[in-house]
């Protein structure tokens, strides 16, 4: 049973709901989960949704987003049936974990838990609050801010499910692993997952990340992701967002860094209706290494806004943040980069860099770098270009009978291609590349937008009969 | 010598600036606090026109509605503005006889920095000769201006004697709608200065306020309107190295500038304001509100600034470029020592076609003070091949002070082109130690290494400025890096 909202304001609504259904957000969730619910709830019917008041949502408005009619997702829709069959999705050699979550509900045909012979836990998050409720109490919670950004209390108090993943102590998760957060439904829908990676000590994991819809109804995704990295361990984590334009997703994701750990992320936005991505980075342990890269390829109507923080904590860490963009048509990019260097945190190195190309006078950037740097003997430096093509690199093309179009094409991969080296896996790096190239030359089909390629049956894949879900 | 290097580094960083409040002025005062009837006093007192009047009270009813922006990288004890004397006349100075009387302390410093006798006379008030000097000067330069059809006056006499002039470009770049600050300006402004150059006119002088003998005293809701007609050319100079001394808390002055087809703007500033005490206390609240357009094609308006006073500065030239082809600049230097707080940069609103920004912002923070650099570049739609360049480096000298780099880039055409860079770095050890293993000792090093830094702003400056700015500097220093 969905809760459908009418002419009622949404906040209002949802803080009605979610008293309404208290039993339903509870059930399940360890004392100190539902303590943090409670508090949640409370913080939520304090901020309310942001608005373009607050300085880090200056440009990115949620009005029209927020103005439709959503169903909430508040309980499960149980499937009889393989979803994985219907997508019939797979990355082409690439070899993955995979777990799906369809409207913010875990939804695979395996055990919602599963236990790898190296103990690495992959499943849902709701089970796992119930099978493993210690490893979840360790971190749940803890890196949010469900005090400050009203959305993150939102989640908070709603999310009910979403994925887990615990990798135990020395152990290299010899597969990268997959989720993919579908959407799909007839109704307007508010979904709110909620993610936690725990990675141990020495490990090492990868993660690939995809959004994805299935149909073109309006959306609101509010998505909270929170990560753990011990000390001495990996993470991998790629973030590949190909949503309709009608969606609005906010996607928040917090990493806490232990002593020596090292973290990339990259973040590849192909196509969504409002995108905002809240990438959180707290370096708390000595010597840990954070990289950032982010490419974002945007026309018609989108919006896209990357807003990072890097937060050095303690000395000896580093940062180095390359996000470009590519912004066509009416299309709006938005870069808000925060790098905070706390007092004593000496020997800290942070780079961060914001290069954009305007292919329409449409179009706008709203980049924004910051740094607040309370250390001095540190190294830091940011930069943002706005800009063309390189006339002159047209030139030398165009000189060597490279018609303008190519030649546009091929700065414009060369220009995209620097985010996309930073790929570590293969087959997902020449996946990717094929799809920027495939989107700079505007041919990107609805069903390319997915590192899923689907087997030659495109069309059917967005005809999914919900009736037998 | 790493013990005599912190002793260094602890005189100077700990050093206090020595020049306490002296003048002791009788005053006409306008009630405590700020209402409609202050306001009508204050008119009154100066014998305003009706317009003028109506502008002040539009504003303030304005200013009722607003409330006092937090987003600045600053942190005070909430103003009371119901506690502010807004309107203090100026009578009369109580005069010293002679220089000896005056803190031989401000008399080194006014050695320093190069400061003629006549001159330390009349910033310390010993007056008698150096006023009648002064006025001889004053009476030479008005009577080359006036030749030249410039005008140069105070803003009460600007507002007698033209006042079409006033009412047509006052308040048309900086609206008395504004911002919190601008608008108290608009309501209570005391006095100011008012600069016009016809057509055509190249001014052969730099024009200072300094020069102007009423200038002394115009309040802490200072208002400058200058205005530069096509193909004319005026280098303004603001304030002056000398320390100020000041008994005004608050400090909301409003600067507009508006430059026609042709014309060329160029504004210098030092401020040099009484920063606080080493704990924190006290000093200059300066809350500034700078703004200049360019109005017709390919004029340009440039901003200089060194900026070493106060104990907090929210400061933010900017340059509207309207014109196809115009030119915005900013250059910036900002130094923080102990409690002081900067939050300072520039704004390049990019309108017409072809205009080009170039803002180069220097930052030294030393002691447990804060300085940030805030800026905006924006371009709009019409601005087909803007082109702006931004450069913003921070330095930091000791542990407990910050940097902070917050710039604003809305680029909204594809033909422009916006380049932002800014880096942050302490004082480099290998070149204090290159100047030390030369027999320069590090305070004198560190002098010379950020003036060096801070180089590439100072040579905007007018020569005479220039120099002082620079001496200036390494004195600011002397009491601050560590």
């Amino acid at each position: 049973m969905d809760t459908t909202i009418k002419d009622m304001d949404l906040k209002s609504k949802l803080i009605s709901t979610f008293h309404e259904n208290r039993e339903l957000f509870y059930k399940n969730t360890p004392a100190e989960i539902s303590a943090l619910k409670d508090i949640a709830i409370k913080d939520f019917e304090r901020l309310g949704f942001p608005h373009t008041k607050l300085e880090d949502w200056r440009f990115t408005n949620l009005a029209n987003a927020l103005s439709h009619d959503y169903s909430l997702s508040i309980k499960p829709e149980y499937q009889e049936i393989d979803i994985e069959s219907i997508f019939l999705c797979e990355v082409p050699d690439m070899d993955t974990y995979n777990v799906v979550l369809l409207n913010g509900w875990f939804a695979s045909k395996n055990a919602s838990l599963s236990i790898l012979s190296n103990g690495t836990i992959i499943g849902s998050l709701a089970k796992a609050m119930q099978t493993y409720p210690h490893l979840v109490k360790e971190h749940y919670g803890k890196y949010a801010n469900t005090s400050k950004y009203g959305l993150d209390a939102l989640n908070t108090a709603f999310s009910q499910d979403g994925i887990f993943i615990y990798v135990p102590d020395n152990v290299k998760v010899n597969k990268p692993v997959q989720i993919i957060n579908v959407t799909n439904s007839e109704e307007k829908l508010f979904v709110q997952p909620r993610n936690l990676f725990i990675v141990g000590k020495n490990s090492e994991l990868t993660i690939v990340n995809c959004d994805h819809s299935l149909n073109h109804n309006v959306k609101f995704i509010n998505s909270l992701t929170e990560v753990f990295i011990g000390e001495n361990a990996t993470l991998n984590h790629y973030k590949m967002q190909n949503i309709d334009n009608n969606s609005a997703l906010i996607n928040s994701i917090y990493f806490h860094q232990s002593a020596n750990s090292n973290l990339t992320t990259n973040s590849i936005t192909l196509n969504g209706g409002l995108m905002r991505n809240n990438l959180n980075i707290a370096l708390a342990g000595e010597h840990s290494n954070a990289d950032l890269f982010g490419i974002y390829l945007i026309d018609s109507n989108q919006l896209v806004d990357n807003c990072t923080f890097v937060d050095h904590i303690v000395p000896n860490c580093t940062s180095n943040e390359l996000y470009k963009g590519i912004m066509d048509d009416k299309s709006r990019g938005v870069f808000n980069g925060g790098v905070l260097v706390r007092k004593d945190a000496q020997k800290t190195q942070a780079f961060q860099s914001n290069r954009n190309i305007l292919l329409s006078d449409d179009a706008t950037i709203n980049s924004k770098p910051h740094l607040e740097i309370y250390a001095d003997d540190v190294k830091c430096s940011h930069g943002a270009t706005v800009g063309q093509l390189d006339p002159e690199a047209m030139f030398y093309m165009r000189s060597r009978g490279i018609s303008e179009d190519s030649a546009r094409m091929l700065l414009m991969y060369a220009f995209a291609n620097e985010v996309i080296n930073k790929i570590n896996i293969e087959v997902l790096r020449e996946r990717i590349d094929e799809m920027v190239s495939k989107r700079l030359r505007g041919e990107l089909s609805i069903c390319d937008q997915c590192v899923l390629q689907c087997k030659d049956k495109a069309p059917s894949v967005f005809n999914i009969d919900m009736t037998k879900i | 010598m790493e013990a005599s290097k912190n002793n260094i580094i602890e005189e100077v960083t700990q050093g206090e600036y020595k020049y306490g409040f002296v003048t002791d002025i009788e005053n006409d005062f306008a009630p405590t606090g700020l209402s409609e009837d202050t306001i009508r006093f204050i008119s009154a007192k100066k014998n305003e026109p009706e317009f003028l009047l109506e502008y002040r009270l539009k504003a303030y009813r304005h200013w009722l509605t607003l409330e006092e922006p937090e987003w600045a990288h600053l942190h005070h004890p909430k103003i009371n503005y119901q506690d502010i004397i807004f309107y203090a006349a100026p009578k009369k100075k109580e005069q010293l006889g002679s220089l000896d009387e005056v803190d031989p302390e401000l008399i080194k410093t006014f050695e320093k920095l190069g400061i003629s006798l006549n001159e330390q006379k009349m910033f310390t008030g010993v007056a008698v000769d150096a006023v009648i000097d002064s006025i001889s000067v004053t009476t030479t330069f008005k009577e080359t201006l006036a030749e030249k059809g410039i005008i140069f006056c105070s803003f009460s006499e600007a507002v007698k004697e033209h006042p079409d002039l006033v009412k047509k470009y006052m308040g048309s770049v900086v609206p008395y709608t504004d911002n919190f600050f601008a608008t108290l300006n608009s309501a209570v402004f005391s006095d100011g200065s008012f600069c016009f150059i016809p057509k055509g006119v190249r001014c052969p002088i730099e024009l200072s306020t300094y020069f102007r003998i009423n200038a002394a005293n115009t309040g802490q809701f200072e208002r400058t309107l200058i205005v530069a007609e096509e193909d004319s050319y005026v280098s303004y100079m603001e304030g002056c190295t000398a320390p100020q001394r000041d008994e005004n808390q608050l400090h909301a002055a409003i600067v507009e500038i508006v430059a026609l087809e042709n014309a060329e703007v160029k504004y210098s500033t030092v401020q040099n304001w009484y920063p606080g005490n080493k704990e924190g206390l006290g000093g200059i609240y300066n809350f500034v509100t700078k703004r200049g357009i360019c109005k017709g094609n390919n004029s340009k308006i440039s901003w200089t600034q060194v900026e070493t006073g106060s104990a907090i500065t929210w400061k933010y030239p900017s340059v509207i470029l309207k014109g196809d082809n115009s030119i915005g600049e900013f250059y910036s230097v900002a130094v923080t020592n102990n409690f002081q707080q900067a939050d300072t940069g520039s704004k390049m609103i990019h309108i017409g076609k072809n205009s080009k920004s170039t803002i180069i912002s220097k930052g030294i923070s030393a002691g447990k003070s804060n300085n940030s650099y805030r800026g905006l570049v924006k371009t709009t739609k019409s601005a087909v091949n803007a082109r702006n360049f931004s450069q913003c480096d921070s330095l930091l000298l000791g542990d407990k002070c910050g940097a902070h780099t917050f710039p604003y880039i809305e680029v909204g055409n594809k033909s422009s082109v916006v380049e932002h860079e800014a880096t942050t770095s302490k004082i480099s050890d290998d070149q204090l130690f290159y100047c030390k293993q030369r027999g320069i000792d590090t305070e004198s090093a560190i002098g010379l290494i950020v003036n060096g830094y801070a180089k590439e702003v100072l040579n905007k400056l007018p020569m005479e400025f220039a120099v002082e700015a620079q001496k200036l500097l390494s004195i600011s220093l002397e009491g601050s890096v560590g």
